[in-house]
């Protein structure tokens, strides 16, 4: 069934026709529809969950982990602050191979307050162990939600969905609602191979010396190239019963593309029409949207990359110091490659600055026209 | 109910849940205060764990020194973890099963108080013990909000021991309106095994305030854990009573009234105290009791 919904009730649909048992989450501007909507379903009890009603994010995930150390599929949903609030614990729901999953709302950091579209949030999370998806649609939003907790609860670790501010947040599109039948087909309830149970007494998360924590990170590791597979494997599944399909990347018109445009989350939606555009206008131009970012699909932008001349890589987040993550991520990726392209790097939007596809053509004429890196970061859009 | 209490402390005096081979040190209190708590709630528990001296005492990783479920919990969490577990057993219906959020006076006055006030606002239905040794005691001694008025800790050293009272921590829990909160000790294990199994049976969220003395904290000689503990009862610094629904208080024992100084004099963390300190603890002692008994008459 089609309705027009926006991508935080997208959000909050997903975690329904998952059947979560416990959401634990806390109101932020732009997400406070996931949580508002949810509530509303368990309200009429068309949600059979326990809704906690916790007075912090930091409260919202420490919720989680109980509940999931407990048996139960477990949600909650945040933004920027609440976060950063959440920080101590991202790294303990994802120590404990937890399978929480999380939809967080793309927002900048404050100060200066902003409730604008920015990754930074959730690109300075990046290391605390939790697989990253970073969504393009609302239908996108609700298809990543079943099928992270199948990919969670096979790999045994937290995903975090993200999705822009406002830009699919609090925007309307046609969203394909499948039936609950064919959700509960695809995603089994959850059975936790070791939970907190009086029958069966264990204690989770105790001491561990330099004997063991080692290896117990060595193990996250491996799960998480585990899961590239496991992404892919689900994926395909999805697509037989659903009908649509994401990968760990998603190419667009990268046939014999010289130069390659990488984006992720909304700002992809915009770089796909300006390609369009500039192959209209006969430049070889491609786009290769980041879908997953963590685990990072190194093959796959290695293998998008090989016989482009150029890539630019836009980023809207910042590591102040320096510069765009997911550029970073690419330069990392191809520096072992006999074939390098020139990579180009540009900021762009921080903070909801609108991203139009003149901006965008703009940057990529500009690589188009250079034949070296002469600048490391640039600025698309900055006023002097 | 008393019948029901009477059955179960009658069980309490057999069952062992906490084995040895725990790493606390020689005299924790806390060490048996937990075992006290364990027998008198029994197997059908589920402990959640925030770090405190306990995450260090239950064992290393791959041992346990509770022969019950376990899990660790950030420092902050304690309340808002066990909350989770309880939905969690709500909603996959399985076995009964109290859950025991176990925290150190930090994790429960300081940096554990937000939670716990979500928590107990809500009134989810777990049981709180916050095990009182009055100060950071995992770290090596640093004062807590529970750190008592001229009190000696690493971070309040001499010649500037700590220069306010300790939190009213029941009063806090109290202003909840929760349906149950109890002070208990470890020097009164009859009392403290009928409140916990009192606390079993209260649905909601419950909260019990147990005083547990800390030789390397408190600067005591090991073997003077139980007396100091019964000392802290009878000179009425610490007194046992129950409220009920934040505002029925009844005492649970009458204090003798041994001078203040009997107690201090035990632990040389209060070793540099002058005359008149002492008798600024007193009277401030003597206050709280007075205000005790007048909320326990109402
Ligand atoms: C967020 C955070 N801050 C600080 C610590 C360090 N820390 C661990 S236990 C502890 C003190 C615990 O004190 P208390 O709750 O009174 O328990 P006790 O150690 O006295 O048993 C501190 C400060 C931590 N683990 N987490
Ligand atoms: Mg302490």
């Amino acid at each position: 069934m089609k309705q027009i919904i926006e991508g935080n009730h997208a959000a909050s649909y997903g975690a329904k026709l998952c059947r979560v048992q416990v959401i634990a989450a806390y109101p932020i501007t732009p997400q406070t529809q996931v949580v508002e909507k949810l509530a509303e379903f368990c309200g009429e009890g068309s949600l059979k969950a326990r809704f906690i009603e916790v007075e912090s994010e930091h409260s919202a995930l420490a919720s989680c982990i109980g509940a999931s150390a407990a048996g139960a599929r477990a949600f909650t949903a945040t933004s920027a602050q609440g976060l950063a609030l959440m920080h101590e614990l991202l790294h303990w729901a994802a120590g404990a191979r937890l399978p929480i999953v999380m939809v967080n709302v793309n927002r900048a950091m404050a100060p200066p307050w902003s409730i604008w579209a920015d990754q930074t949030d959730s690109l300075s999370q990046r290391d605390t162990g939790w697989l990253q998806f970073y969504c393009s649609s609302n239908q996108e939003v609700l298809d990543s939600v079943i099928q992270a907790y199948r990919v969670s609860e096979t790999v045994s670790l937290p995903i975090m969905l993200c999705l822009d501010a406002f830009f699919l947040s609090h925007t309307s599109e046609p969203v394909d609602l499948p039936e609950q039948d064919l959700v509960d087909a695809f995603l089994p309830r959850y059975k936790p191979q070791y939970k907190l149970d009086i029958r069966d007494p264990h204690t989770f998360g105790g001491l561990a010396g330099p004997d063991h924590y080692y290896e117990m990170r060595y193990e996250i590791q491996r799960a998480m190239e585990e899961a590239k597979g496991v992404i892919l494997k689900t994926g395909a599944e999805f697509h037989r019963l659903f009908g649509r399909s994401y990968g760990l990347v998603e190419e667009y018109r990268t046939e014999g593309a010289g130069l390659l445009l990488i984006a992720s989350g909304a700002i992809a939606g915009t770089a796909r029409i300006v390609v369009d555009a500039l192959r209209d206008a006969g430049e070889k131009v491609g786009l290769l949207r980041i879908r997953v970012f963590r685990p990072f699909p190194v093959e796959e932008v290695k293998r998008a990359c090989q016989g482009a001349a150029k890539v630019l890589v836009v980023d809207r987040n910042l590591s102040m110091g320096y510069g765009g993550i997911f550029h970073q991520e690419v330069k990392g990726t191809l520096c072992h490659e006999p074939h390098r392209p020139l990579i180009f790097g540009a900021i762009a939007g921080l903070g909801g600055r609108d991203v139009t596809p003149r901006v965008l053509e703009e940057a990529a004429r500009r690589a188009l026209s250079l034949d070296r890196v002469e600048e490391e970061i640039w600025w698309l859009g900055l006023k002097k | 109910m008393k019948e029901l209490i009477e059955k179960d402390l009658s069980i309490l005096r057999q069952e062992e849940y906490m084995s040895p081979g725990h790493l606390a040190c020689q005299g924790c209190g806390a060490a048996l205060a937990m075992r006290h708590v364990l027998k008198a709630l029994g197997p059908e528990t589920i402990v959640v764990l925030p770090a405190c001296c306990w995450t260090v005492i239950n064992g290393p990783f791959a041992y346990s020194s509770v022969g019950v479920p376990v899990l660790h919990t950030a420092f902050e969490t304690a309340a808002s973890a066990a909350a989770g577990v309880r939905a969690a057993l709500e909603v996959l219906g399985g076995p009964e099963a109290t859950v025991l959020a176990w925290a150190g006076d930090g994790g429960t006055f300081d940096i554990g108080l937000q939670a716990l006030s979500g928590v107990a606002e809500r009134d989810e239905d777990i049981l709180y013990v916050c095990y009182d040794n009055e100060a950071y005691m995992n770290t090596g001694i640093q004062r807590s909000s529970a750190t008592p008025l001229l009190a000696w800790t690493t971070t309040t050293p001499l010649p500037r021991p700590k220069p306010r009272p300790k939190k009213d921590m029941m009063a806090i829990m109290a202003a909840h309106r929760i349906p149950y909160a109890a002070t208990a000790s470890v020097a009164f294990p009859e009392d403290l095994a009928a409140k916990v199994i009192k606390a079993k049976i209260y649905r909601g969220t419950k909260f019990i305030h147990i005083l547990t003395p800390c030789p390397p904290g408190w600067k005591s000689p090991s073997e003077q854990t139980v007396r100091l503990a019964r000392l802290a009862v009878e000179t009425k610094v610490f007194p046992l009573y129950e409220v009920e629904e934040g505002v029925r208080h009844r005492i649970s024992y009458m204090p003798k009234g041994i001078p203040v100084r009997e107690y201090l004099r035990l632990q040389d963390r209060f070793s540099h105290l002058q005359e008149e300190e002492i008798g600024r603890i007193q009277k401030l002692v003597d206050q709280a009791w007075e205000r005790l008994v007048k909320k326990a008459l109402w």
